[in-house]
């Protein structure tokens, strides 16, 4: 922490913030490393947001909103941040959709003066959505029908929620890209795409007050818009363990193993999110944590095993255990093996040692990741994004170095139950016409 | 001063100024006769350090397809007395990152470290214990082996692989580039195999340095020293024999995908081929542009034949491949196959028009500080430099050389190096 803190007094500008009378936030911070800037919108909606029937649509805006206003014809857009020397893209999430520009630091106003253009006046021509969803749906082939651990993974996602819009996949089922129409489009964009609903973040080499003059001229004229009511649509407590299967074309058998685990609500006060975020260092943080030296290594069980879970999301949260078997293993054995993991933890508890070398490991990282602007931009607006300051990010920090391993024992027991748990397996089949090749003997030495 | 001499003063601060587009590098030899490459940024507490060895794929002994990427994957696996288990937690602790890899020409050893004393000496350390005295173990190599195999059976079954694998066959028949590890191969491997070629390629003759970061010239020359002071000195690699041309062929491989894989290309250029800027600035406008692309517009913003479509090239030792991939529903596979040689045929014969090479330019050069903008990019640019020989003003001299591009020459570039009666292409799935 000293470490730190030390370092952002000694090279970070401070990050600075100001509203619009709009209601748009902006955020700056300061870093002067290089002459670039990285610009970046914010809108807080996602997948999460839609309805029935019209999953998709978030992404679908996303992909529109580079296809032109009354001023700005489409593709034009990246053909101005491009010949301003900058790279442009966008994602959308379950939580939020973002644009961002990458560029030297005195082309900010360009795009800016875009980006402000796009929130308010997208044209959403009829022809070039007709043309537009069919990219959309190569897209879902290209990431998802081709791709069988993608498929394990939205099945999994749409059997651990039944409830929660967090179920459905952020590109959308293809039937609902099949019979989605720019009427959808438009009504997503009209009931979203508004400055009370978003919010800009700039990491690069600027000057915090000339930043928000500019937003101030060119955000600054936009109006608020009264967003449509958030639905809280609960996860009801989930009754017993679900299991499924995907059978697709594939070689490696994968085991994925979802518990429902709680994410920060409160930065302060809540303490389990960041328990939980050390066990999972602990297990598969680096090469020679837990799963990676035990099932890897030492019982040769996996040929690759892992723990994933994020602490921070507008919706409810999810610890992932996941892994391959090794040849000749079973996917109930690398079951048993990473369940064995879990029990270990919950029996015995951690040592000083791991939890301290999960701590260092994030100091280090916080600090690498000052090395890149986007990255930092990435940070504040995925946190912002989830409903928390990006001020209180020291403090997430702060709260993650003093979890004791008491604390990681303890959420192991709390929530690694087998009544919150959904399994999913990928059950490799063979490619048509191209039958499974006998498993190699490999020879010992 | 008078004013005539702070005119003079402030002439020259422009010019150089303007001549040092990138960032300062330094350059020298180790007393064991490594080539080092030295950037000097203060402004994080980083050090990033990569060691690159000419050990790539290109260099395994016929038969051996997989030696190359074992070797690197076990020299960190146990060095200096420490199993791979000490080495990933001493590492953890101090929050140090190796990493690597290998392609065709280079197997890599990276390091990212925090730059405080203790934090970074005992990271700097492990490196020089897996440069120079690494185990190789034999557990390691039995169970690294399984894992390599189970993970390319796996690759096997995607699209993707299946294209790749047969495209750069196709385009480099009968050249270690075209060769690639198949599960048989890699199962067939001796752990005598990996020794052999570890001992044959990883010397201080094969090997260049660069480092980035936290730290003065003085200590960047002292752990320079000390990093390869074990290494043994070998000899340089023999040049790997340039490629010859492939007839024009069209190959395709059934798969029940959704999509087709698209790939055409051919061995194209090499690094420091006088066409590059020309070949590069081109490309911008073929199809590596992003959005802005003839490919792009053609054939997503006009067609929505496809999610990505581009094109590169892949300058290596000897000439590396030019390449357009793209991916698309299986009925319109034809199709858009079609459209792509149509737009690449177009291109050959006029070039980029008057407008696409302004803005070709206008991308490049204007987007050149983005490309130096992080520690870690300045290192891949560096190491390449390093690795590749290339002038050490390449940077700085980058945008001024594509500035001189005219359209003549992209044409007359591509004539040179993109020869259609040469073009492989690669179908996996469709109709």
């Amino acid at each position: 922490m000293l470490i730190l803190l030390t370092i952002s007094g000694a090279v970070l500008g401070d990050t600075h913030e100001t509203q619009l009378t709009n209601g748009l936030r902006v955020i700056v911070r300061e870093d002067r490393r290089a002459p670039t800037v990285a610009h970046m919108v914010w809108y807080r909606a996602g997948s999460m947001d839609e309805t029935s029937g019209r999953t998709g649509v978030a992404h679908v805006l996303e992909h529109m909103m580079f296809k032109g206003t009354p001023s700005v014809g489409p593709g034009e857009f990246s053909r101005r941040v491009a010949a301003a020397g900058g790279r442009d893209n966008a994602f959308t999430s379950r939580d939020y959709t973002a644009y961002f520009q990458q560029v030297p630091s005195d082309r900010l106003a360009e795009v800016m003066q875009l980006e402000a253009d796009r929130m308010h006046h997208l044209t959403l021509d009829p022809r070039e959505f007709a043309q537009e969803i069919r990219v959309v749906m190569e897209e879902r082939r290209l990431r998802t029908e081709d791709q069988p651990q993608s498929l394990l993974f939205e099945q999994l996602t749409a059997s651990a929620f039944q409830v929660h819009p967090y179920r459905v996949p952020i590109i959308g089922w293809m039937s609902d890209l099949e019979s989605m129409t720019i009427d959808d489009a438009r009504a997503w964009y009209q009931q979203w795409y508004a400055p009370n609903n978003a919010y800009v973040v700039i990491v690069g080499d600027v000057d915090h007050q000339a930043v928000f003059a500019l937003a101030e001229r060119h955000y600054g004229p936009l109006r608020a818009r009264q967003l449509p009511e958030r639905k809280p649509q609960d996860e009801p407590v989930q009754l017993g363990m679900r299991r499924l299967t995907v059978r697709a074309p594939a070689d490696l058998p994968v085991v994925t193993m979802a518990y429902k685990a709680p994410v920060i609500r409160d930065v302060d006060r809540d303490s389990d999110p960041y328990a939980l975020e050390m066990l999972a260092a602990v297990l598969a943080g680096h090469e020679a944590a837990r799963f990676s030296k035990s099932l890897i290594r030492e019982q040769r069980l996996a040929v690759q095993a892992s723990a994933s879970y994020d602490p921070t999301a507008r919706g409810p949260g999810i610890f992932y255990l996941y892994g391959s078997p090794s040849a000749g293993r079973s996917r109930g054995e690398l079951e048993a093996g990473l369940r064995s993991e879990i029990t270990r933890v919950q029996r015995e508890g951690i040592g000083a040692d791991e939890l301290a070398r999960a701590k260092a490991q994030l100091i280090a990282g916080e600090i690498y990741k000052l090395d890149s602007m986007f990255a930092q931009a990435m940070e504040i607006g995925q946190l912002e994004s989830v409903g928390i300051s990006h001020r209180m990010d020291r403090r997430i920090i702060e709260k993650l170095e003093e979890v004791s391993a008491e604390q990681v024992r303890e959420v192991a027991t709390k929530y690694f139950v087998d009544q919150q748990l959904t399994v999913a397996e990928l059950d490799p089949q063979p490619l048509p016409d191209n039958p499974r090749r006998r498993p190699i003997a490999t020879p010992r030495h | 001063m008078n004013r005539l001499a702070l005119l003079i003063s402030l002439f020259f601060a422009v010019v150089s100024g303007l001549a040092q587009a990138g960032p300062q590098i330094e350059r020298w030899q180790t007393p064991s006769g490594v080539e080092v490459l030295f950037v000097e940024n203060h402004s994080l507490p980083i050090i990033d350090v990569q060691v690159d060895f000419a050990a790539g794929t290109a260099r395994e002994p016929e038969g051996r397809a997989g030696v190359a990427s074992l070797t690197r994957t076990l020299v960190d696996l146990g060095a200096g007395g420490m199993d791979e288990t000490q080495i990933a937690t001493r590492l953890a602790d101090v929050g140090a990152r190796l990493s690597g890899g290998v392609d065709m020409d280079r197997a890599s050893i990276s390091l990212r470290t925090l730059s405080m004393r203790d934090k970074c000496a005992p990271a700097f350390e492990i490196l020089k214990a897996v440069l120079s005295q690494p185990h190789l173990p034999v557990v390691a190599f039995d169970r690294e082996k399984a894992r390599s195999v189970s993970a390319l059976k796996e690759a096997l079954t995607r699209p993707e692989t299946l294209a790749s694998k047969a495209f750069w066959a196709a385009m480099y028949p009968a050249h270690p580039y075209g060769r690639h590890a198949t599960p048989e191969s890699i199962s067939a491997l001796l752990h005598s195999d990996v020794l052999a070629f570890h001992a044959a390629f990883y010397s201080a003759k094969q090997a260049s340095v660069a480092i980035v970061g936290d730290l003065t010239r003085g200590a960047a020359e002292a752990l320079a020293a000390d990093l390869t002071s074990g290494l043994p000195t070998g000899s340089p690699s023999p040049a790997i024999a340039p490629p010859s041309l492939p007839e024009a062929v069209e190959k395709r491989i059934d798969h029940p995908a959704t999509q087709a894989h698209l790939l055409l290309g051919l061995p194209a250029a090499k690094r420091g081929d006088p066409d590059f800027f020309a070949l590069a600035t081109g490309n911008y406008s073929l199809g590596g542009g992003g959005f802005v692309s003839r490919l792009m517009k053609e054939v997503r913003d006009k067609r929505g034949l496809a999610y990505s479509v581009h094109s590169y090239f892949l300058p290596l030792q000897q000439p590396g491949p030019f390449q357009i991939g793209l991916q698309t529903k299986k009925g319109q596979a034809d199709e858009a196959l079609k459209l792509t040689r149509e737009v690449l045929a177009t291109f050959l014969e006029h070039g980029p028009s008057d407008a696409e090479l302004r803005a070709a330019k206008q991308n490049l050069i204007g987007s050149f500080p983005l490309r130096l903008d992080t520690n870690r990019k300045i290192l891949e640019n560096v190491a390449m430099i390093g690795f590749y020989g290339l002038p050490l003003d390449y940077l700085d001299r980058y945008p001024e050389n594509v500035g001189k591009v005219t359209s003549e020459e992209v044409r007359a570039a591509f004539a040179r190096h993109v020869r259609p009666d040469h073009l492989v292409t690669v179908v996996v799935g469709g109709e």
